[in-house]
């Protein structure tokens, strides 16, 4: 089994093999690291990416809008990648943001995942028919367990999810209630001594 | 009265961390602060006659176990070599996470052995190999044979019976990750676990030498005198494949001396030194002076370096007992001022380190400080402006970006990974092909390049969209950030100039380490003692931590 410390260093070094600047190409490292170690696959896509990156032109997306539609080619999923991390702050406020054709999406998706820990949000993400939650750069969670590789996204779609409970004020009140079984009721001599008061509150 | 933090463009600067030594600090001195109380075994001791065989050592401590396993195996003359292209070695050795099983055993006696081409698994910790010192080895088993102990003055000249020549961690060849270990509280300083290994491998060394001599003559033969293995320790030839570590973990880097440095601030800061804690201080310096006469090295650079050491330690000393009183106040201040008044590099920074040797209450918090969670400070603040990044780089890149990198001595060298061992490697840019596969380890010129870059932007834009034109600048707009943040993580100099001496830069991690007697070899390796005068594993629950200056040698 390779270490993640491995699979790190060596996706950085291809990705600059590949033509990556340095930096760029330490995101690439991290970003496969962090899929791996979610049982992605990581390797798998950046390998297969890289094969055909040598016979195929990518489009650069450069600046992110609500709308993102390639003219001919497919976009390359890093250089969205870094675009996206980068712009996040600013793009955290649109509703929706669209996609069309990244070449290997699953390579796109940490970057993703990243820029919800950035602005300290949930982002939802769908490719094509698969759904995503990512969680603040610490977890992903997927309805879609597929390892192999996945070449085209057709159509991407990106939702920042506001920081509200998932469940009903109802349930909460009634969770609560229980929780209170745990609570000592007060006599007056407890009010007293249990919170060490002083003699006066108002001094 | 308040001391302010030295300055990180006096500290980071690679001839003043070129003259770094151990301290209280050091890692293979805190490991022994740590592991004295665990309880030390030797598992298994199969050798054969000749001393090949396995061999297993642990230290457990309630349910933890940590085991290491040494395969020491049969080497021609002409195999040994302490060089990067050796392949086989007199010994390898690998420190196991917990029992190994006979499973665990014969797996690892098939890749150890290997070391760079083997493969190890997430159970396996650290990885290393050792070659003898024949010379004293072959001299030792002699003697003890005939029943006499080996000349101590040889032995003395050398230091050790073994030299390691690599130890890996964290994920390499597939150890484990540091993730899965890291909340281990007693590995919470940096490098333990290959602290551990080299410990064990030391009492190996002396095991060894006893099981032969033993198998020469069974009725004549001794034991190594326990005195005499206290005064060794394990050798180390080091190369430059520590050199980039320093620059490629830039938060470790700055939690090490910012460690140093606090302690250093806060000695200062004490008003009434007590008479025991001035009388130790003085104590350690004097007993300590054994470990620079008895500092060997054929390096004209290095002996240049322990004379003037030795000469400025001589005048301090005559100081301190003629005209120096410790009951003024703060007189580890007043010490610390005549030093850099009057001293070298090498004299201010080992007087730093002796200041700490009374000082476990201020030493001990700042070493479980020492590591660092990396991962939380990579990613880019891309909302911040160019001229706040400007600004960071004018304030803590001073010296910098004032090189003149169009002139070829600024530019000279390049740092790059050989195909053949996957290290780093140093060469003349001008001289030598491969410059186009340079790492990103000329940090002083592409923050040089970026500082320009920015010189043109415009002030108001955001980092994200200056990265959109400047992404070949990604790695040290990220590093920029982090010395905002970190102030001693990056070194204050320029590492592919003409005159960069690569070594002041393994010295500066090996002084972490606890190394003694820097022995440069060529400008870019050296050879280095480690555990020299330390406890052997039966004398560690009631051991003095001061050993570092109780060597015989």
């Amino acid at each position: 089994m390779k270490s993640l410390s491995e699979i790190d260093t060596v996706s950085k070094r291809a990705s600059r093999a590949a033509g990556f600047d340095w930096g760029v190409a330490e995101e690439i490292g991290k970003n496969i690291r962090m899929l791996e170690m979610l049982g992605m696959p990581g390797i798998k896509n950046l390998n297969y990416y890289y094969r055909i990156r040598d016979k195929k032109n990518f489009e650069k997306l450069s600046l992110i809008s609500e709308e993102n539609k390639t003219s001919k080619l497919e976009f390359c999923p890093i250089t969205a990648g870094v675009s996206f991390l980068d712009q996040v702050r600013s793009l955290e406020n649109l509703n929706e943001i669209k996609f069309q054709n990244i070449a290997f999406p699953i390579l796109f998706l940490p970057f993703v995942s990243r820029a919800s820990e950035v602005v300290g949000k949930k982002i939802y993400l769908k490719i094509d028919n698969r759904d995503f939650l990512l969680n603040y750069g610490s977890s992903i969670y997927s309805n879609s367990l597929n390892n192999g590789i996945t070449a085209l996204g057709n159509d991407i779609t990106i939702k920042f999810l506001d920081n509200v409970d998932s469940f009903e004020e109802k349930e909460w009140k009634e969770l609560y209630k229980l929780s209170e079984n745990t609570f000592v009721e007060e006599n007056d001599s407890l009010k007293q001594s249990g919170a060490g008061a002083g003699l006066t509150d108002n001094d | 009265m308040k001391i302010d933090l030295r300055s990180p463009n006096i500290v980071m600067k690679l001839s003043k961390l070129g003259s770094f030594h151990q301290s209280k600090l050091s890692f293979l001195r805190s490991f022994l602060r740590e592991f004295k109380d665990w309880e030390y075994k030797r598992d298994l001791f199969e050798l054969n006659e000749f001393g090949y065989g396995t061999a297993v050592y642990s230290f457990k401590k309630n349910n933890r176990v940590y085991s290491l396993i040494c395969f020491a195996n049969q080497l021609k003359e002409e195999e040994r070599s302490d060089r990067v292209i050796a392949t086989k070695w007199d010994a390898a050795f690998t420190l196991h996470d917990g029992i190994p099983t006979k499973r665990d055993i014969e797996r690892l006696k098939n890749e150890v052995p290997k070391q760079e081409v083997g493969r190890l698994s997430y159970k396996e910790l650290t990885l290393s190999r050792a070659n003898k010192s024949v010379r004293v080895f072959n001299h030792v088993v002699k003697n003890l044979s005939e029943g006499k102990q080996p000349d101590v003055s040889l032995l003395s000249s050398v230091g050790y019976l073994y030299r390691t020549t690599a130890v890996y961690g964290s994920g390499k060849f597939g150890l484990a990750d540091r993730f899965r270990i890291k909340n281990r509280e007693e590995i919470y300083g940096p490098f333990r676990l290959e602290m551990m290994l080299v410990y064990l491998v030391r009492q190996f060394t002396f095991d060894q030498v006893n099981h032969v001599a033993k198998n020469i003559n069974p009725k004549k033969a001794v034991n190594l005198d326990p005195e005499i293995c206290r005064n060794l320790g394990i050798g180390n030839s080091t190369g430059l494949g520590m050199a980039p570590f320093i620059v490629n973990h830039p938060t470790l880097l700055n939690n090490w001396v910012l460690a140093r440095e606090t302690i250093l601030k806060e000695i200062r800061e004490i008003k009434e030194v007590k008479k025991e804690d001035s009388d130790f201080f003085q104590k350690c310096l004097k007993r300590s002076i054994k470990n620079i006469t008895s500092w060997i090295t054929e390096s004209e650079y290095q002996q240049k370096k322990i004379k003037s050491l030795l000469n400025d330690l001589n005048n301090f000393i005559n100081f301190l007992e003629k005209d120096f009183n410790f009951s003024n106040e703060f007189p580890f201040n007043e010490i610390y001022k005549w030093t850099e008044k009057n001293s070298g590099d090498e004299c201010i920074e080992y007087i730093v380190s002796m200041m700490m040797e009374p000082y476990d209450q201020i030493v001990d918090p700042l070493i479980s400080k020492m590591s660092s969670e990396e991962e939380k400070y990579f990613n880019i603040p891309a909302n911040r402006t160019v001229s706040e990044l400007r600004e960071i780089l004018e304030n803590k890149y001073k010296e910098i970006i004032k090189i003149d990198f169009s002139k070829s001595e600024n530019n000279q060298n390049f740092w790059f990974i050989s195909k053949n061992k996957e290290e780093p490697r140093l060469a003349d840019r001008f001289d030598e092909k491969g410059s186009e596969l340079e790492q990103p380890l000329a940090i002083a010129r592409d923050i040089k390049k970026l500082y320009e870059a920015l010189s043109t932007s415009k002030n108001s834009s955001t980092i994200d969209k200056f990265l959109l034109k400047n992404n070949h600048l990604r790695h040290v707009v990220r590093r920029a950030f982090i010395v905002e943040k970190f102030p001693y993580s990056e070194i204050q100099d320029n590492t592919i100039g003409k005159s960069i001496v690569p070594i002041d830069m393994l010295r500066l991690k090996l002084s972490f380490f606890g190394a003694l007697k820097f022995d440069p070899r060529s400008d870019k390796w050296l050879r280095i003692c480690m555990f020299q005068g330390a406890p052997l594993p039966q004398q560690l629950k009631s051991y003095d931590d001061s050993w570092v200056y109780n060597s015989l040698n």
